[in-house]
């Protein structure tokens, strides 16, 4: 998996709630289209116009936008199905770091596995983040350094923020997780021996069809 | 700590170790592997060489991308061809017990894993689907996760886990005959908020929880993810235990008497904390309908759109104005099924409505059971009948047009009233316009050809 330290790059303010994962990548195009390619599907409701041409009220689409590798995004970004699809979608666009108030838990996860970084910041920051965002209008850069726990405003200015220690050791990590998991193999064969004798009734499936 | 929470029981009884992070590994005690997100963790295990790590806890069914009628499409045959034959191989070649069409025991993941007795209380169970707090309804421990998850499961029977935080969501007073547990849900995340549940494991629990059936409890916790809760729970009781007794998967005799003194434990201390607790009365929610695109876009106040604060996008989208009654409204299709309301109870309710009249002219009408138990139970009790002399169309189980992957679709720009759990836009099909409701109210609406809401009645139902 791509790890995940620092980036710069421009952002983009996207604030309508309730993002849901359906529009980030509907599930047609999800299914058939190779996951390189998936970026060209991404946010697709809202992107395209119902005869096929950009939709040029979409942010992404806008000149100053295009090349964006940052989504200031609304309450509750990434809720709904678990298609880790999205993320890839999103990937696949060139985003790289996405700033919501709230994000939807399975879509929180799927980001840390795949590198990249979800920033989650109380109503006051993100409301000003925002702004900044919109009053750049594409013209300027944006920062964020996991290792330090910050945004950088184009002035210079930090927002710092909340991660879990154990999120972001493994976002700066970039590791696969089966490959460290199988280091405690041994502590998962006890554990899996000591609950055959504490709850024999879960493991009486082993002697079924 | 458990600080005496249902949740922190089950977490603590499933920790292997906390790494020096502070990542919990967890163990899983079953999985349920679907013909999308299940077939393509296979795959990866495939092209990696490895071998399932537990195969007996995994149980395989195709249920998204299976086709519902008679015959394929070229389309559908194509990813029939990707998608089912390859969770059907893989599962045999890794020694994965397989329901396909056919088995007796196909159908909707979430329907099949509790009818089969497959999810049992007290035990963790994941699958690659958002809905998978469905099995919190038995007291499972129950959560959906991403497809690198899947195969990490698939690969270790294990996950790492941020431990959530807990909140509980307690429920006084009864339904009214005519509200539903699908009603309650919606209102509740009307109340709360479609990511109240967010970074939380949410216990239900109080007197109107109580009164619910299994499948009413299946139905609610289903939609708990639509309010945010990854894990939705509920404590499992003597109806719980009823419910489990002699089906496929539950151990009998001595095991089974063993299981249950367990799980007569697994429930929250009185004195538990939970980091959250909200306490509302359910006795004045109404049958409730949702007007936009996201679940808690939702109203119960006669179909009336909110006439402040509904977003400009969401109302363009529905093609509705502030302030509009719903009621009226024509409707092209309803949809009777998903994994929120398509088991056994969900079509008695319907057919009850249903019966001796005809679906009105114009309205295309599905019902598609949830499992092939539920379809051969509904046939034998004449439910099929029923709707099939009113114009419903009966279909072959499966997730249908709750998610429109099969090609199962609402024409672009038309309006379906469906008992699914999502309202996204273009969920149902580019453009299509979905409202959720109960089963009953979908009823309604198909027998009327436009929007209607039932009244409810004073009367107290403690079925739910």
């Amino acid at each position: 998996m791509q790890a995940f330290e620092t980036h710069t790059g421009l952002a983009a303010p996207f604030p309508v709630e309730n993002i849901d994962t359906d529009v980030i990548i509907p599930m047609g195009p999800l299914m058939m289209t190779p996951r390189a390619r998936l970026g060209e599907k991404a946010f697709l409701p809202l992107r395209f116009r119902e005869d096929g041409s950009d939709n040029p009220d979409f942010v992404l689409n806008r000149p100053e936008f295009r090349g964006a590798s940052i989504l200031i995004a609304g309450r509750n970004f990434g809720c709904g199905s678990s298609r880790e699809g999205a993320v890839h979608a999103l990937q696949g666009m060139g985003l790289r770091v996405i700033v919501a108030p709230t994000f939807g838990d399975i879509f929180y996860g799927n980001c840390i596995k795949n590198g990249v970084l979800p920033v989650q910041l109380d109503d006051t920051e993100h409301a000003r983040l925002m702004q900044v965002a919109i009053d750049a209008n594409g013209g300027a850069e944006f920062g964020a350094d996991l290792p330090r726990q910050v945004l950088t405003l184009p002035d210079g200015t930090e927002i710092p923020f909340d991660i879990d220690p154990g999120h972001k050791s493994r976002l700066l990590a970039g590791l696969d997780e089966i490959g460290i998991t199988e280091t405690y193999k041994d502590a998962i064969a006890a554990w899996q021996a000591a609950d055959r004798k504490a709850h024999p009734w879960i493991w009486a499936i082993e002697g079924s069809a | 700590m458990s600080n005496g929470t249902l949740f922190g029981k089950l977490w603590n009884r499933h920790l292997i170790l906390t790494n020096p992070e502070g990542l919990d590994l967890i163990h899983v005690d079953r999985s349920l592997l679907t013909d999308l997100s299940g077939t393509v963790g296979l795959e990866e295990m495939e092209e990696d060489g490895r071998k399932v790590a537990n195969p007996a806890l995994h149980a395989a069914m195709p249920d998204h991308v299976i086709p519902t009628g008679r015959e394929d499409t070229p389309q559908q045959a194509k990813l029939r061809e990707r998608f089912v034959r390859n969770l059907d191989r893989l599962s045999v070649q890794q020694g994965i017990r397989h329901f396909g069409r056919g088995s007796g025991r196909q159908g909707i993941v979430h329907v099949v894993g509790l009818e089969q007795g497959f999810t049992l209380p007290g035990a963790t169970l994941v699958c690659g689907d958002s809905h998978t707090s469905t099995h919190g309804a038995v007291g499972a421990l129950a959560w959906g996760i991403g497809s690198t998850e899947v195969k990490h499961v698939l690969a270790t029977q294990t996950l790492w886990m941020k431990r959530p935080k807990t909140a509980r969501v307690w429920l006084d007073g009864s339904l009214k005959r005519g509200v539903f547990s699908k009603d309650l849900i919606l209102w509740l995340i009307g109340e709360l908020g479609a990511d109240f549940g967010r970074e939380h494991a949410v216990e239900f629990a109080g007197p109107a929880i109580d009164a619910l059936s299994i499948e009413a409890r299946a139905s609610l916790c289903n939609l708990g993810v639509e309010m945010g809760a990854r894990f939705a729970l509920i404590a499992p009781d003597e109806k719980t235990f009823a419910y489990h007794r002699g089906r496929p998967y539950v151990p009998d005799g001595e095991l089974w008497e063993s299981a249950l003194e367990d799980w007569r434990t697994l429930h929250s201390d009185v004195t538990a904390i939970f980091d959250k607790e909200v306490r509302l009365d359910v006795s004045d929610v109404t049958p409730q309908i949702t007007w936009g695109v996201s679940p808690e876009h939702v109203t119960g106040r006669g179909g009336a759109v909110p006439a402040e604060g509904a977003e400009s996008g969401a109302l363009d989208y529905m093609g509705l104005c502030a302030g509009q009654s719903l009621i009226g409204l024509p409707v092209d299709y309803v949809f009777i099924g998903s994994c929120a309301n398509s088991r056994i109870e969900d079509l008695r309710i319907a057919a009850d409505i249903v019966r001796g009249q005809q679906v009105a002219g114009g309205v295309t009408a599905w019902v598609v059971p949830g499992s092939e138990a539920v379809k051969q139970l509904a046939e034998a009790e004449g439910l099929a009948d029923i709707f099939i002399a009113a114009g419903f169309e009966w279909r072959e189980p499966g997730c249908s047009m709750c998610n429109a992957v099969n090609g199962d679709l609402v024409a672009p720009g038309k309006r379906a009233v469906s008992t699914s759990n999502r309202n996204f836009v273009g969920r149902q099909g580019p453009n299509a316009r979905t409202h959720l409701a109960s089963p009953a109210t979908a009823a309604l609406c198909a027998l009327a050809g436009e929007i209607r809401i039932a009244e409810p009645e004073a009367a107290i139902c403690p079925a739910g």
